[in-house]
């Protein structure tokens, strides 16, 4: 099978950000020195010009917080000129009016941004951060502009007993998508499993609340529901596949499969500052390394559901994270040797002691952290 | 047939029609999304300006096929298309 060109450019502008969920997907390392080596202005619009040439058509500035940096404005016109469809994935906070007039200027095409939660109070306890009404005010913001909105809001135990009045607010604030994705265990979430993880019931409330707002609703806005992987039966094709349509560049140009790629040892990332995108797209030992079928080991080999090129083995960072070796199949797979782990972390979930102390995300050094 | 309920389709905001140059095929881009389109699908939405009617639109079509009746065809792309949202009615 041929090597498909990328669909979608993630690029993680900066590590930094004002909020602090304990949820965040960033790796934990995002305090360390190599993170604030930064790509310039220049090296971020080459690499966008680059990336549209490969077949890149979507292109998300996230982070951390994107806004942090003064030059998204001028990256936004960059993107434009090169025929992407541009998306600002935002912490609502640093939106103000100015900033979001010359985004629209810019030709940024779509604004997305997370809450946490419905409820003000709990939306900033979560954030770590008084942030929930100025949250508010940059949605609006953005459809008096006439950007397209998304809001994002992660899921988990202290907040989906809140899904209905969730998706009102959405509704409310004129979102024409809302992602309610429950909390991947990755990154920071890894730490504070035993706090966020959900219980059956919730994630079956959870998903009949979404069936009735789809019901209700229609195209008016469309509403994504994220599964938490440990109560599927079938892994998730990671990004779509590994190396199939998607690629992330962290903050100081290293090019990865996925967001949580560098918690895999021994994967060699090559950087946009010493190699074209494209022939790291191609050629990229971390690239090459899960791409396609021939790197599976049993049972996904000779997988009964012939799901090979439904799933592409899952997550290989929930493979490592839980079996100790990236290689394996994603435990996630009710027919996984190792699928005995996820069972009991959710049976663990279901007696966990909500009250568990959160750990917040911070870009201070671990070291400091303990 | 089913009728559409769209007088003067065009575009949603934030709804995007390009050529892309290496797959060699138009795309309709929106947030979140691309959907890869055949010839015939990107004449048609090229067409969706807000101002044509489906009746414009199928007329305009026609006369470049041979004068080929494709209204339906015209109606249920535009319907399919705005099922997903991203073709609305200029006049709502």
């Amino acid at each position: 099978m041929p090597t498909p060109n990328p669909l979608l450019l993630i690029a993680e502008l900066s590590y930094r950000c004002p909020l602090h969920c304990p949820y965040c997907s960033n790796p934990l390392e995002i305090g360390e020195d190599r993170y604030r080596d930064e790509l310039t202005t220049d090296e971020w619009s080459r690499v966008f010009r680059e990336s549209s040439a490969l077949g890149v058509l979507q292109l998300a500035f996230t982070g951390g917080e994107p806004l942090v940096r003064k030059d998204v404005e001028e990256l936004a016109r960059v993107s434009a000129e090169s025929g992407l469809y541009s998306t600002l994935v935002t912490a609502g906070t640093p939106f103000t009016p100015k900033r979001a007039r010359a985004l629209r200027e810019a030709g940024l095409d779509h604004v997305q941004v997370s809450i946490q939660d419905s409820d003000p109070l709990e939306s900033d306890r979560i954030a770590g951060t008084t942030s929930f009404a100025r949250k508010i005010d940059a949605a609006h913001l953005a459809r008096e502009l006439g950007f397209p909105l998304t809001i994002n809001v992660v899921l988990h135990r202290k907040n989906l007993d809140r899904i209905e009045a969730i998706i009102a607010l959405a509704e409310d604030l004129g979102a024409r998508r809302l992602e309610l994705a429950n909390t991947q265990y990755q990154g920071w979430a890894v730490i504070n499993r035993a706090a966020l993880m959900p219980t059956r019931e919730q994630i079956e409330e959870g998903e009949r609340a979404v069936a009735r707002a789809r019901e209700r609703l229609g195209p008016r806005m469309e509403i994504l529901w994220v599964l938490p992987d440990y109560y599927e039966e079938f892994p998730k094709p990671c990004m779509g596949g590994w190396g199939r349509e998607a690629m992330v560049i962290t903050p100081n140009g290293d090019v990865l499969p996925c967001q949580a790629a560098t918690t895999i040892p021994g994967l060699e990332f090559d950087n946009v500052r010493e190699r074209p995108l494209a022939e790291i797209w191609f050629e990229s030992d971390a690239f090459q390394r899960f791409r396609g079928t021939e790197w599976m080991p049993e049972p996904c080999r000779s997988c009964p559901f012939d799901r090979q090129e439904v799933d592409f083995g899952g997550c290989r960072c929930q493979a490592l994270q839980l079996t100790g070796d990236a290689v394996n199949a994603d435990p996630v797979c009710h027919i996984s040797p190792h699928h005995s782990l996820v069972v009991e972390a959710r049976e663990a979930a279901q007696s966990s002691d909500p009250a568990a102390p959160l750990v917040y995300r911070t870009t201070r050094q671990l070291a400091a952290r303990n | 047939m089913t009728e559409t309920i769209l007088s003067r389709p065009q575009l949603a905001p934030g709804v995007r029609l390009r050529w892309d140059d290496v797959r060699e095929r138009h795309v309709l881009l929106y947030p979140e999304g691309a959907l890869t389109l055949n010839e015939t699908a990107a004449n048609v939405l090229e067409l969706c300006d807000g101002e044509r009617t489906i009746d414009d639109i199928a007329h305009e079509l026609s006369s470049r096929y041979d004068g080929a009746d494709v209204r339906s065809d015209v109606e249920s792309l535009v319907g399919a298309i705005a099922g997903r949202g991203l073709v609305v009615d200029a006049d709502t």
